[in-house]
């Protein structure tokens, strides 16, 4: 396999040496290998998982890659959603398998150590999945780009948006987790930028079946508002839960800081009814988003794609456009700043641009769960609260202490 | 006193109550594991799957037979019962002579496959099911909301656990099937069917198992993962309290779920492995479990 994997490669070279006469070398090994890391069997199996890879995959017929003579190869990973799993198999790829480039990787913890180990091996890294802010900040890379959302966003969004409507104190139930903590952290500076405080929080261990111990403790911090710095399974059952132990009666709002279309989908309307939250991307916002919604859900168990599965398209996408631009995926460095120097435009994302500490700005979008007369078909969930401008959407770059924007 | 400790008493009381609800499913689920390891010497391992199975039941009955809620906590037991005894005949009961390693293995095998076969239908995150009408709601007790449900999920875990232990302790069916156990041949050569004994006892533990799955449907989320997520817990719970001793079960069941709630007041962190700590700590002081009886 390898051999003829190198035949081919050499084959490759001899051809474009001939053609374009330059001896730079070239894609590796003939392919352009994808690997996409993800949760195929946890509580983000649905936001991200199989849907990412089936994202991956129509990122690479849309752009015509075998028109283009360039063969892209996808193959994908569980990381059960640990970090040493997860590195583990980010080295297999890289020095095994010869994957190029890693995409999606939900969950903060795995996406921090694949973004290490990929800026050691000098490939690319494309996050969609995650949410950690600290991916463009102290922990930023040349070689990664943080494509659809994070955690400074969602607080950002959510946060300012709650504060302004009086929502001015509270109370954190918080995935104990790297990401987690990322969220709470951005969200209480929000809180605290626009006048309000944060009471208190509660760490709950990633997975956790039971809210009600928390919710109680977030009933008693008396808080106007109880923010669900979780995400997933976790953000389901701890919005479920509250319903169920009259949170909202009682006079306290939810403010869910990550929720997925996935997760709406879980709850129902009845539930999630009113809930208001930040997201990069919604399926029922234009006819382009629609389109590809029709031809995703078949081949994800009728899942409608979530902002995640689009982050994932958009961003293979601009790294195919990269690498016909580069004709070069083994650097990976050069490759990302290939990516940054070039706009981004897609029929997901539209047009935006990747900053120096491999933030990808865009609009994002501040939603209101519909309330169950309002959804007219299937997966019909969100309605549009405010468009966040790409220009206030994230961090300003001068506020993440990336290294890379200090030279 | 309660100032020392850094929490009112309202509070105390509420997480102490908090912790008696969820104690309600490790007392019910390893009350069921009892009851199969302590009769069959089955260490049944695909709980957890049944368990998410009842749940399941519980919402494709509401969602394509217009079955509620009710009529669920019957039906589902039931047919996960049947379910249950089917596997017994047609696999477990080849295992009984051999080690309990085999069994463990098949029926974690079992698990796996149960849990696969769900996720690849419904996915991961979960389908909605609501409370039922009756019990929405809750009870201003002073020191805390307490949702009716879960006031009904005690009792009814109560009524249960209570009820089984009688049945297999104070009853004359009970004393047959303990004496199966013991001497299944001597039991048979008084003219009691002892396989069909054994079969409907995995189908009882198994239908504890759905029941207790169908009570849990409207508080978390009807989910593949929902029995993985919950079962080594209630394993941890059977080995504390005694492989095999029913009552042990129930009350450690209980005393857990207690243990567990306080740990999420005092240190949120450790919540989800209090009850390892407890269980080693148990296994070094009794090796047998608090309730066990060492063979």
């Amino acid at each position: 396999m390898r051999a003829k994997n190198s035949v081919r490669a050499l084959g490759l070279a001899a051809a474009v040496v001939l053609a374009a006469g330059t001896a730079r070398a070239q894609v590796s090994d003939g392919v352009i290998k994808i690997g996409v890391l993800t949760d195929m069997s946890s509580l983000y199996t649905d936001l991200g998982g199989q849907g990412s890879v089936v994202a991956a995959k129509m990122a690479v017929e849309d752009f015509g890659a075998a028109a283009k003579g360039m063969k892209v190869e996808i193959i994908s990973a569980d990381h059960q959603n640990k970090p040493d799993v997860g590195s583990a198999i980010a080295r297999q790829w890289y020095d095994a398998d010869k994957v190029d480039v890693i995409v999606d990787v939900p969950n903060s913890g795995v996406a921090l150590a694949v973004n290490e180990v990929t800026r050691e091996k000098n490939k690319v890294f494309l996050v969609s999945g995650a949410a950690s802010s600290a991916l463009t900040s102290d922990k930023c890379s040349p070689n990664t780009v943080h494509w659809t959302y994070d955690t400074w966003a969602l607080a950002n969004g959510t946060g300012r948006a709650i504060v302004k409507t009086g929502g001015d104190s509270w109370f954190f139930i918080t995935a104990d987790y790297a990401f987690g903590h990322q969220l709470e952290a951005d969200t209480t500076a929000v809180v605290k930028e626009m006048g309000g405080k944060a009471l208190g929080s509660v760490r709950a261990p990633l997975n956790t079946p039971d809210f009600s111990s928390f919710l109680l403790q977030a009933q008693a911090s008396k808080a106007k508002i109880v923010g669900l710095a979780n995400a997933g399974g976790d953000t389901v059952n701890s919005i479920k839960q509250a319903s169920e132990f009259g949170i909202v009666k009682g006079g306290q709002s939810l403010a869910g800081l990550l929720v997925f279309l996935t997760d709406v989908h879980s709850l129902g309307l009845p539930v999630a009814q009113g809930l208001i939250f930040t997201e990069a991307w919604y399926w029922d916002m234009n006819d382009a988003n629609r389109a590809f919604a029709a031809k995703f859900a078949p081949q994800d168990k009728g899942i409608h794609p979530t902002m995640v599965h689009a982050g994932v398209y958009s961003a293979v996408t601009h790294y195919l456009k990269a690498i016909e631009q580069t004709k070069n995926d083994t650097d990976g460095k050069a490759v990302v700043d290939k990516m940054k120097s070039m706009p981004t435009d897609d029929k997901l994302f539209g047009k935006g641009t990747i900053r120096a500490d491999g933030r990808h700005i865009h609009d994002m979008y501040l939603f209101e769960v519909k309330k169950p007369d309002e959804s007219k078909k299937p997966w019909d969930y969100y309605k549009l609260r405010a468009t966040i401008p790409a220009a206030e959407a994230f961090r300003p770059v001068e506020k993440g202490n990336c290294p890379l924007t200090k030279s | 006193m309660f100032e020392l400790l850094g929490i009112s008493p309202q509070a105390l009381f509420g997480q102490l109550l908090i912790g008696l609800i969820n104690g309600s499913f490790y007392a019910m689920l390893s009350l069921g594991l009892a009851v199969i390891f302590g009769l069959l010497n089955i260490i049944n391992f695909c709980h957890g799957a049944l368990y998410m199975m009842g749940a399941f039941v519980a919402w494709f009955a509401l969602k394509h037979l217009g079955l509620g809620y009710w009529p669920s906590l019957i039906v589902a037991p039931i047919v996960v019962g049947a379910f249950g005894m089917v596997l017994e005949r047609s696999m477990l009961r080849h295992l009984y002579k051999l080690d309990h390693i085999y069994g463990l293995l098949l029926t974690f095998g079992l698990a796996l496959v149960i849990e696969g076969v769900f996720r690849n239908e419904f996915g991961a995150s979960g389908l909605p099911y609501g409370i039922p009408p009756t019990l929405s709601g809750g009870q201003n007790l002073g020191f805390m909301f307490l949702p009716n449900y879960r006031a009904w999920v005690i009792v009814a875990s109560l009524g249960v656990c209570l009820a089984t232990w009688y049945v297999i302790e104070r009853t004359k069916l009970g004393a047959y099937l303990r004496a199966a156990t013991e001497n299944p041949t001597l039991v048979q050569a008084f003219g009691i069917n002892v396989p069909r004994m054994i079969t409907l006892t995995y189908g009882l533990g198994v239908a504890l198992a759905a029941l207790a799955g169908v009570l849990a449907a409207p508080i978390y989320q009807v989910s593949p993962l929902m029995g993985s997520n919950l079962i080594i817990v209630v394993f941890a719970v059977v080995v504390i309290g005694g492989m095999g001793s029913i009552l042990g079960s129930i009350i450690t069941g209980f005393a857990l779920g207690v243990v567990e709630g306080l740990t999420k007041v005092f240190y949120p962190e450790a919540s989800s492995t209090v009850i390892f700590i407890v269980m080693a700590i148990v296994l070094l002081i009794r090796p047998t479990g608090l309730f066990g009886r060492a063979h």
